[in-house]
């Protein structure tokens, strides 16, 4: 028998109204488990920032998210343009994100700083032109 | 304080969600930076916001949000008031601006919550 649960998730590409709703439903499934609300709340924000910048940044995406007894995984891929610096996209304020962005509530260089915050082990990969792959892992 | 107490210190009106008025609030915090409010985990706090679109609603709902205040008089569409019911998050509206909404909030011994960093 094997204790982990998958599921995927499409991101629409330029839908702002609909960004979230991954994270919503991860957040919803996670509370009937039955979960820790600390660890709740880490995926839910980790998560939801992803979603967010796949929104901003790359024309929407698919997130993976698999549930085992020891930890929570999202892996985030896109095929937008990539991250050049990523050291300078680590950076707490420092944004790419338009100018129309900035006035829906986002854009203001937190996103990657709050999901590295939230989760316990991060890792990108990202090809400038191709893609990138966030993979988020929060232990239970 | 509970969320009707805060509606009234306000002279605020229900958009939606009375019925979850008389849940507690522990904190507040106000801002129109939706990545800011994520930022810094709250316990049951109430949001301040003059932002007014359907993320208001996703980011108080990843931060377990109680209560979300609109301030300068902004007025939820439908759409928002649909998740919000969904998610039982009462949403406030009312005159004042967000550092008088603050201000009354805090006199009434709101806080914010986060220990604040010491710049030198």
């Amino acid at each position: 028998m094997s204790d982990s649960i998958k599921m995927t998730y499409t991101v629409s590409d330029t839908d702002f109204t609909r960004a979230g709703e991954a994270s919503s439903d991860v957040k919803k499934r996670l509370r009937q488990m039955g979960c820790d609300p600390e660890v709740i709340r880490k995926v839910a924000i980790a998560m939801y920032e992803g979603e967010i910048n796949m929104v901003i940044h790359a024309n929407g995406g698919e997130i993976e998210v698999e549930i085992t007894p020891e930890d929570i995984t999202m892996v985030l891929k896109d095929k937008g343009p990539g991250i050049p610096d990523i050291e300078k996209a680590m950076q707490a304020g420092y944004s790419t994100a338009p100018e129309n962005v900035r006035a829906l509530g986002f854009g203001a260089g937190m996103g990657l700083p709050n999901m590295k915050k939230y989760s316990d082990e991060m890792n990108i990969e990202t090809t400038v032109g191709v893609g990138t792959t966030v993979t988020m892992k929060v232990h239970q | 304080m509970t969320i009707k107490e805060v509606q009234e210190a306000l002279g605020a009106r229900f958009v939606s969600g009375e019925q979850w008025a008389d849940r507690e609030v522990h904190m507040a915090c106000g801002s129109d930076m939706m990545s800011d409010v994520l930022a810094f985990v709250k316990d049951r706090a109430v949001l301040l916001t003059g932002l007014c679109n359907p993320q208001v609603i996703r980011t108080a709902e990843m931060m377990d949000v109680v209560a979300i205040v609109f301030v300068r008089s902004k007025k939820p569409d439908e759409q928002m008031i649909e998740l919000a019911e969904e998610r039982e998050i009462p949403l406030i509206c009312t005159g004042h601006r967000m550092f008088s909404a603050c201000g009354i909030l805090y006199e009434k011994g709101l806080r914010g919550g986060a220990d604040y960093e010491r710049l030198h």
